[in-house]
């Protein structure tokens, strides 16, 4: 039965779903709304909520039940992820899995409270030290909050990675028809978790490896996660390609609008495509070439000053025209501004 | 000896060799003379005397104690430097029954860890921290500590720690100590057999409290690090009894369970009821997809008019019919400065984007609302405006305008507060974008109160009576500002 949710509280609720019992937090806006949520929700299922100090000791405590085998999450915003960054590496590092929101706000510093996607390099290309990645899902949809929070939890126990779902102001804070399919979710068994008993005394969580060659074998073996992660874990969505002369690529809130982009193109006899990133690492590579086989040029619009556009460029490697339009401050381009855009670009794009 | 027990073998609360070292396993990687072996030796006595080993998790610091867990036979996690507060308190909310244990330097702890200690004592944590003092940062290689004592030549103070420039040394004790929340605080030292024994009856005392479900505990540790003070051991240890003890009072700071309230009880749900799953406007049986047509609205007016709940509802009516909706609220310092407005879809295929920059109607629910948004809207499109007539001078040629006083129409029922539904009722009349019964099931599902739902029945009919009797169909908004 469908039931009419917002955004946010669609994570909170596919949280419940995936067995999380477990959220430490921090307030901003604008993802407090999800560990207000969480405040409410994880304590009437039986777990622990818990406002931390800092995000640094919000992404700590996480650190902490992740070492106990918990499914666990923290939500925040640019500068709360700016701040969890050293944790966020100890995790992936201490190969722990967790979940983290990322509820994008604009920047650079306090910057204001707007949706933007400015986080990307942050989040994408991972802001804490040393080689790790984070896995990235980017819903664009309350339905998509919700599912995606249930993979999410799936991903980073099969990986024992952080999983980081980039979201925004407007997917976070809109309502839509949310259709939850109640099941049973069971995490795995986590027999390398330290749980205060005689069978896991023998555990040790640490990400510090003296030797060279120690921490060499150690990062060759998060590397092997991430190759297994790139064959694997790609996912993206297309609309409209397979004839298009025009691709147009976005993520997050800025693919709804492209959708609608592609509508008002076609309308007025151009032929335009989308093509949607759902994982933003590992970032759909291989899809994106095969997309843009007939392609004549490729538009990447993002709420940043190209940032995806980057692994767009990289994906395509000179094969295609990459064109960019980016906004920023929290302005979200309408479908009429990027269909403008697109047509004052013609002589480059087609 | 009186009174001392003497113990000749190692505890088994210690591995039998040291493994993950690598290297020189039968030994432990601290310098001669280091505290950190004493301190080692009493919280392993400790867990094995209280029979905790097997429950113990202990949670390793960044310091020369990084690698605490070399040594102890017990769950281990090596946490970011000043954080083992944070990631102990998550460990010992995960596992209640487990015995979690901190160990942490005095950089770790009193430096860049002071938010984590003093928020987790504040909690009243159930947990053990172990705070080894010796005034230097040891593993870095004699850097000033916060507890590094006034004069104290280390190599970021090389001309001796100055109050001008570094303040005093913190006494984390006593800082604790003003909190209320902390059952046990004590400081020791390790300058002689007397007082080890002393810190031996406290760190014993700090777990056994954790083991009772007691609250709080911390042991500061006063100990020596002969390397980084470049002296011998013995006079090292004389040093923490004679210039350390000396600025850091011995001494029992707190030593009593709080009283605290007992906070309120939390509803005990199923997933199924936290989800919400049967609680939701029941979807009818059988839509009649000519009953309901896509549709952009958008709404906008003061805060306090229920502008984002006018939509909200429209959007479960949406719903309840089997279409696709959406609803967008204008979020952010907007919100602050008085005025809100939302934009809701309504469709029957997937819907792009839920912004709406040029919509198919537009809810004016004040003039401002109307100046600013109505230039927006599509030609052929709708502005419903509440009030009788549009501002002088002000027209919308491209679109349909009919005026609702909503406003007006809900004081006389008797309440300003149900204007959105008058307005809604006018939309649905105007629009059919949706048939009454599904308006009319999602006020019941949603209005709790039966005196609120009846006032608003009474309001959805007066706004339909009012776009029925009194909006001509098919009338048009003129330049002179008035519909006919």
């Amino acid at each position: 039965m469908r039931q009419l949710c917002k955004g946010n509280v669609a994570i909170v609720k596919g949280a419940v779903l995936a067995g999380c019992r477990s959220f430490y937090g921090y307030p901003i806006t604008p993802a407090s709304e999800i560990a207000e949520y969480a405040a409410l929700l994880i304590p009437e299922v039986g777990g622990t909520f818990l406002q931390a100090e800092s995000e640094v000791s919000a992404i700590n405590m996480v650190y902490g039940a992740s070492s106990a085998g918990m499914r666990v999450m923290s939500a925040s915003s640019g500068p709360g992820l700016s701040l969890m960054q050293e944790g966020i590496s100890y995790i992936a590092g201490a190969e722990l899995p967790c979940v983290i929101v990322d509820v994008v706000r604009g920047g650079p510093g306090l910057g204001n409270i707007a949706p933007e996607q400015s986080d990307y390099f942050c989040v994408v290309k991972g802001g804490g030290h040393g080689c790790y990645r984070n896995l990235v899902l980017a819903p664009s949809s309350v339905q998509e909050m919700f599912d995606l929070t249930v993979l999410a939890f799936d991903l980073a126990d099969r990986y024992r990675n952080p999983v980081v779902i980039m979201t925004d102001g407007y997917v976070g804070q809109m309502m839509e028809p949310l259709d939850i399919q109640l099941r049973k979710i069971e995490a795995p068994e986590k027999d390398w978790a330290v749980k205060g008993t005689a069978e896991t005394k023998k555990n040790l969580i640490t990400s510090i490896f003296l030797e060279p060659d120690v921490l060499e074998a150690h990062v060759n073996k998060l590397e092997a996660k991430y190759q297994l992660a790139q064959e694997l874990e790609t996912r993206c969505e297309e609309y409209l390609t397979e004839d298009a002369d025009v691709l147009l690529v976005g993520f997050g809130i800025v693919s709804r609008v492209l959708r609608s982009t592609v509508d008002q193109l076609r309308a007025q006899g151009l032929k335009a495509g989308l093509f949607r990133p759902i994982m933003l690492w590992p970032f759909p590579s291989r899809e994106l070439r095969k997309a843009v086989q007939h392609v004549k040029s490729v538009m990447v619009v993002e709420l940043n000053t190209g940032m995806m556009l980057e692994d767009v460029k990289l994906a395509l490697n000179g094969t295609v025209p990459v064109e960019f339009y980016g906004r920023t401050g929290g302005n979200v381009p309408a479908a009429e501004e990027i269909t403008a855009q697109v047509f004052a670009r013609m002589s480059a794009l087609v | 000896m009186n009174g001392y027990e003497v113990i000749h073998e190692k505890s088994p609360a210690f591995y039998d060799l040291y493994e993950r070292k690598g290297e020189l396993q039968q030994q432990t990687h601290y310098c001669p003379g280091c505290g950190h072996g004493i301190v080692h030796k009493l919280i392993a006595e400790a867990l094995t005397d209280l029979g905790l080993q097997d429950r113990t998790i202990l949670v390793s610091p960044v310091g020369c104690s990084v690698f605490a867990y070399y040594y102890f036979d017990v769950g281990n996690v090596q946490v970011a430097h000043g954080r083992a507060p944070a990631a102990a308190t998550a460990l010992k909310r995960s596992h209640p029954e487990s015995i979690v244990m901190a160990y942490q330097g005095d950089g770790d702890l009193a430096a860049i860890g002071t938010a984590e200690i003093v928020h987790a004592a504040n909690r009243g944590e159930n947990i053990s921290v172990f705070f080894v003092n010796n005034s230097v940062y040891g593993m870095t290689g004699g850097q000033m500590a916060p507890t590094s004592l006034m004069g104290e030549v280390t190599t970021t103070s090389p001309w001796g720690r100055r109050a001008s420039n570094e303040g005093l040394p913190l006494h984390v004790c006593e800082l604790l100590a003003a909190l209320e929340t902390p059952t046990y605080i004590e400081r020791v030292a390790l300058n002689d057999m007397k007082n080890i024994m002393k810190a031996k009856r406290a760190v014993k005392k700090a777990l056994e409290i954790q083991k009772n479900g007691g609250g709080f505990s911390l042991v500061e540790i006063l100990s020596p690090c002969p390397t980084i003070m470049k002296m011998d051991p013995v006079v090292a240890r004389k040093w923490v009894g004679e210039a350390l003890v000396k600025a850091f009072p011995l001494g029992v700071f707190r030593d009593h369970k709080p009283d605290l309230p007992a906070g309120p009880k939390i509803p005990v749900k199923t997933v199924a009821q936290a989800l919400e799953v049967e609680e939701s406007v029941p979807e009818i049986a059988s839509p009649r997809r000519h009953h309901t047509r896509d549709l952009t609205v958008k709404i906008a007016g003061f805060g306090g008019q229920g502008i984002l709940l006018m939509g909200q509802l429209l959007a479960e009516m949406g719903l309840r019919e089997h279409m696709e909706v959406s609803w967008l609220p204008s979020y952010g310092p907007e919100m602050r400065s008085g005025s809100a407005h939302c934009h809701v879809s309504l469709s029957h295929e997937r819907i792009g984007s839920p912004l709406i920059s040029q919509p198919e109607v537009l809810i004016a629910m004040n003039e401002l609302s109307l100046l600013k948004f109505a230039p927006s809207v599509v030609s052929g499109g709708l502005v419903l405006y509440n009030h009788t007539k549009l501002p002088a001078g002000f027209s919308v040629p491209q679109a349909r305008v009919v005026c609702v006083p909503a406003s007006e129409i809900a004081d006389r029922l008797g309440s300003a507060k149900v204007a959105n539904v008058v307005m809604l009722a006018a939309l649905l009349e105007e629009t059919e974008c949706l048939p009454t019964e599904s308006a009319i099931a999602v006020l019941e599902a949603t209005v709790k109160n039966p005196k609120l739902l009846e006032l608003d029945r009474q309001a959805m009919k007066a706004g339909r009576d009012y776009v029925d009797t009194e909006i001509e169909v098919g009338a048009v908004s003129q330049p002179d500002g008035y519909s006919y």
